[in-house]
């Protein structure tokens, strides 16, 4: 069975929430819309106190090149357009609404039925997903039509489906599979035609099996779209290491998928760009799995973005006794927050509700140079060497080492003996380097 | 005799061929340095701080023998005096500076600044930094984790266990900036000494509205703008809800502190207020001065 | 509610400690222990017994009054050491002979470098070779293995293949099949290559250690000796360098110490392949009838360098 060469761990699974149909969740009475939901600049409000809006009303446009358009997911009134402290303790723009009936925009088709004919021109499909809102839903957030305008002068040649979810505990893009898999192969066809690909690989891992039969069970009826089963190993929803995985070929330092032929979406993406290009449905809810060990009901929620996650904690049967950390995403990758008062929104796949035993770091020993960490890295990196010299401040010797390909994976210090906070310094390095050729960059 | 003949020989003509090697190496690579740079760096306190903007002490008295003035040329750890006479082996005048003393504007204390969560991690104040807002309510303030304190190359800065702030020994602070590069947000200044080492300044960097900072730290400034109205030499600006003290310009005269509703605005090594003391003061001469008269009461 | 715990990603561990790969190391020991019990008895067992309590007994002393820190008697490295410099000892050796040999493996090899993971060398060799260098009469004496032996300082002596054959060539030898299982006079760990081999299999199959640097020195080693063999240089088979003297105790449990060894894979391999053609030049061109444990010292040194130029491959580096 395929999977990506060098590197990767294997943390415990814990898909608690697998196999749960995914529920509504309420409405809020006010919902708060952040600006900056996507990676890039936050989007500029067009909206003011008073408007009345309605579910699918852009309320905010892209600013800059990376950006992405916001609309509304509720009807109802702007209260205000302020600031909230998001769940990280920082200042961010959202836009206020109180909600009065859920009343819809009457271009968008909100009927079951699915349409499976897109007659549209690749360069309408992709305009189309840019007015949507549409980023990536895996994780990163990188706005969805930028991802498919290939710059000038390269060629996809083979579209690849990121249906892995490698990271252990969440079921959102499983789940999704399993109730909207005839959407996700439409959106596929949308996509193909969009970056004029004739070959598409889904990757699965094998820990689905059922995904991967009912995903091959609809492949086999669509010309080009080929099902891999992929071995279990983290991290390989990594972009780069599920185009190693499925084709087998390597993107070089620094570079985008592109430059060997691959354009990788996540299939919430897909999903999202089905509703939109078909339905007209911007990008307005997503599915998140609420879980942990000893929450009540763990489960995958379809969410209105704006909906405070105390909702989506609550669907859940609530925060358990013990919990001492509340995790954005996966165990691997996700962000602890350090307070819940918070909308769910585009960047957030899953809340993770960790016991205080769990959420403690154990003290970190000598290093033993037992180069686990080395046989850890997906990228083929030194971990050991590139925090020992993030914590001496050897900025240029880190460059040297290709500090700016980490992935911020998180298997050096998965794996690590001596528990040694090897990606803590590693990513402090990453910002830092990464400012410096910012700012080498910017002179020239 | 015979051997000890030959082990003369030997050795003596190994030294020779030895000799002329490093004579002809010595030659073919030697490098032109200007003697002055050796004579500069003599002079330099040597600790490589990189207070001075340049790659340590060498490359400091490099730039000062290539410079054409002494202009913006300061060695922050040795001051006016070294600058003096590094200025009188190249045979210039050294440019005008007021010394400097780095200080830590945050009031965020244990008591003041009540935790909401709490951080398990590389306890590194970019580390916290680069992660989220920090283990209160305030954003802006202090982390605590000393990554100042481990900047410091003369060990003029300790985080206070009680307080969880650091706190900067005047006397061996040089002001080379270190922690200030070091501080990831940007609390600690490097300001004007002040006669006798008096300033005073606004120990606070919050920008939120006043309300919100308030309810994160007791002793925020609020952005209220009173201390702003007060000061008689328009010393003072508040800008994104925080008011900050120019040092060029403030007099010293304290009207700010008293005015300050939460105990944001800081003086430092002024003697203990006497009732009377707010007499206009129009010079920081005459300050010292007034100062040392009521001391002398 | 409590305030919520905050930390960076990733917030999940594989539960893998130092202590657990020092433990999966002497448990990979335990079949050649066994097989030195049962040929040099009561030597074997006070010989190991006394390198092992030393070792934790200096280890403690050391990081509790000289270096004032806490102590890592926990992290079970202190036993490996003790454990692995017993192996290297022949088993009739006066225990304070032995206890010398742990004050330099602790003393000298570890503690003064700072301890566990910053030693340049592997502090059990450091000890052996120590006592090899200044007590080289008792060191190079081995005891005869007879079955359920239970003689310590009195035993029966007996030369190990490898200094057979420096002295009077191929006569005399034990079958290949005794040296195979162990009987076969030498160090008290060394002398069962199938056991070691059991343990090696062990650890990579624990992830404890890797394949590279195992499988490179003894490739090396029968790929030398056979270009040897072959020139009529010497007149015994790859397979009796194989399984004589220490090379599969060094191979597999000596080379392999994480600290001294190479970080990358390529690295590993060319650390391999210098132990194995200096453990062979020293043994059929040297004074000395057995290498290893120069030859992995010598690498040791090196290591550094080799982690300096050979670094792992990186992702995308070459294009397929």
């Amino acid at each position: 069975m395929k999977t990506f060469r060098i590197g990767g761990v294997h943390p415990h699974e814990n898909k608690i929430s697998a196999g749960q149909k995914i529920q509504n969740a309420p409405l809020p009475n006010q919902a708060i819309v952040l600006l900056a939901q996507h990676l890039g600049a936050p989007a500029t409000p067009i909206v003011e106190k008073g408007t009345e809006v309605k579910v699918g009303q852009l309320i905010a446009t892209a600013s800059g090149f990376i950006s992405a358009n916001v609309h509304s997911p509720v009807s109802g009134k702007v209260a205000k357009i302020d600031t909230i402290v998001d769940g990280w303790g920082m200042k961010t723009p959202a836009v206020f609404i109180d909600v009065e009936g859920d009343e819809w925009m009457e271009n968008i088709d909100r009927s079951s039925d699915i349409k499976p004919v897109c007659k549209l021109e690749p360069a309408d499909i992709v305009k189309k997903i840019g007015e949507a809102g549409i980023v990536g839903l895996g994780g990163a957030c990188f706005p969805t039509h930028v991802k498919l305008s290939p710059p000038p002068g390269k060629k996809a040649e083979v579209l690849i489906i990121n249906a892995v979810e490698c990271e252990p505990y969440l079921t959102c893009d499983h789940q999704l599979m399993m109730e909207h898999g005839e959407e996700i192969m439409i959106g596929i066809g949308i996509i193909m035609k969009a970056i004029g690909v004739n070959k598409t690989i889904v990757g699965i891992e094998n820990n689905k099996p059922d995904a991967i039969a009912h995903m091959k069970a609809l492949a086999s009826k669509v010309m080009g779209v080929e099902v891999t089963p992929l071995k279990l190993k983290y991290p390989q929803g990594g972009e780069k290491q599920l185009i190693d995985a499925c084709i087998g070929r390597q993107v070089p330092s620094g570079a985008l998928p592109i430059e060997v032929g691959a354009v990788v979406q996540n299939v919430a993406t897909v999903y999202a760009i089905y509703e939109a290009v078909q339905k007209n449905k911007p990008l307005i809810e997503r599915v998140v799995t609420v879980t942990g060990k000893a929450v009540q009901t763990p489960g995958n929620f379809r969410v209105r973005f704006g909906t405070p996650l105390s909702t989506l904690l609550d669907m859940a049967g609530g925060i358990p006794e013990n919990t001492g950390k509340i995790i954005a995403g996966g165990p691997m990758m996700g962000r602890a927050m350090s307070n819940i008062n918070m909308p769910a929104n585009k960047r957030i796949s899953g809340l993770l509700m960790l016991p205080s035993e769990e959420s403690i770091r154990q003290e970190p020993q000598n290093c033993i140079r037992c180069a686990k960490c080395i046989g850890a890295c997906p990228m083929g990196l030194e971990p050991y060497l590139l925090a020992k010299q993030a914590e001496l401040g050897l900025w240029d010797e880190m460059e040297q080492h290709h500090i700016m390909d980490c992935i911020e994976c998180g298997c050096c210090l998965f794996t690590c003996p001596s528990r040694r906070p090897l990606l803590d310094y590693v990513r402090m390095g990453k910002n830092k380097v990464g400012g410096i050729i910012r700012a080498r960059n910017m002179k020239k | 005799m015979n051997l000890i003949v030959v082990s003369l020989i030997t050795l003596g003509i190994t030294g020779c061929l030895a000799a002329i090697i490093l004579y002809v190496a010595a030659q073919k690579f030697k490098v032109f340095e200007d003697p002055r740079i050796e004579q500069v760096e003599v002079l330099l306190p040597g600790a490589n701080c990189g207070g001075c903007g340049f790659a340590g002490c060498r490359n400091f008295a490099e730039s000062c023998v290539k410079a054409e003035s002494m202009e913006g040329l300061l060695c922050p750890v040795g001051g006016q005096p070294t600058m003096e006479k590094v200025a009188e082996v190249l045979g210039r005048t050294a440019a005008a500076a007021d010394p400097m003393v780095a200080v830590v504007r945050c009031n965020g204390t244990c008591t003041n600044r009540p935790k909401t969560s709490q951080f398990n991690g590389t306890k590194n104040c970019q580390i916290v930094s680069n992660l989220y807002g920090g283990e209160t309510g305030c954003s802006f303030g202090c982390i605590g984790f000393g990554d100042c304190a481990t900047a410091c190359k003369f060990d003029a800065l300790h985080i206070n266990p009680e307080s969880g702030l650091p706190e900067v020994d005047e006397e061996k602070c040089t002001a080379c900036g270190a922690c200030v590069k070091a501080c990831p947000k940007q609390i600690i200044e490097l300001r004007k000494k002040g006669p006798k080492s008096r300033r005073i300044f606004v120990s606070c960097v919050n920008k939120d509205k006043g309300g919100v900072a308030r309810k994160a730290c007791s002793a925020a400034c609020i952005g209220c703008g009173k201390c702003a109205k007060e000061c008689p030499f328009e010393a003072i600006t508040v800008e994104n809800n925080v008011a900050y003290i120019d040092f060029t310009k403030c007099r010293l005269c304290r009207k700010c502190v008293a005015v300050c509703p939460t105990g944001a605005i800081h003086e430092v090594n002024f003697p203990a207020r006497a009732p009377q003391v707010e007499k206009e003061a129009t010079t920081p001469n005459n300050v010292a001065k007034t100062t040392e008269e009521t001391t002398n009461n | 509610m409590n305030n919520l715990i905050v930390s960076p990603a990733p917030h999940a561990h594989s539960g893998d400690t130092v202590r657990r790969n020092m433990l999966n190391v002497i448990i990979a020991l335990v079949p050649a222990y066994l097989v030195s019990l049962f040929y040099f008895g009561l030597g074997a067992f006070i010989v190991s017994a006394t390198a092992i309590v030393a070792c934790v007994v200096f280890e403690f002393l050391i990081q509790r009054f000289l270096l004032k820190q806490n102590n890592s008697i926990g992290d079970f490295s202190a036993i490996l050491t003790g454990l692995l410099l017993g192996f290297n000892l022949p088993s009739n050796l006066p225990i304070w002979i032995v206890v010398i040999g742990a004050l330099v493996a602790i003393g000298v090899g570890k503690m003064s470098f700072g301890g566990l993971g910053n030693n340049l060398f592997n502090p059990a060799l450091v000890g052996r070779v120590f006592l090899l260098i200044s007590f080289p009469a008792p060191m190079t004496t081995w005891p005869r293995p007879i079955a359920w032996n239970s003689s310590y300082l009195d035993a029966e002596t007996a030369a190990t293949p490898l200094s057979l054959i420096k002295e009077n060539g191929a006569e005399a030898l034990p079958a290949m099949w005794e040296m195979f299982i162990g009987n076969m006079g030498g160090s008290l760990g060394e002398v069962s290559a199938i056991a070691l081999l059991i343990g090696g299999i062990f650890l990579i199959c624990t992830r404890t250690i890797t394949w590279h640097i195992p499988v490179s020195i003894l490739t090396t080693v029968a790929a030398f000796t056979g270009i040897l063999y072959a020139c009529d240089v010497i007149n015994v088979t790859p397979l009796f360098h194989l399984c004589a003297g220490g090379m599969m105790l060094g191979a597999i449990f000596m080379a392999t110490d994480y600290v001294t060894s190479p970080m990358s894979a390529s690295g590993q391999i060319i650390y391999g392949i210098g132990i194995g053609i200096i453990t062979v030049v020293i043994r059929v061109f040297g004074a000395y009838p057995e290498g290893m444990s120069f030859a992995i010292l010598i690498m040791n040194a090196v290591t550094p360098l080799l982690n300096t130029y050979l670094r792992p491959k990186r992702f995308g580096e070459n294009k397929k």
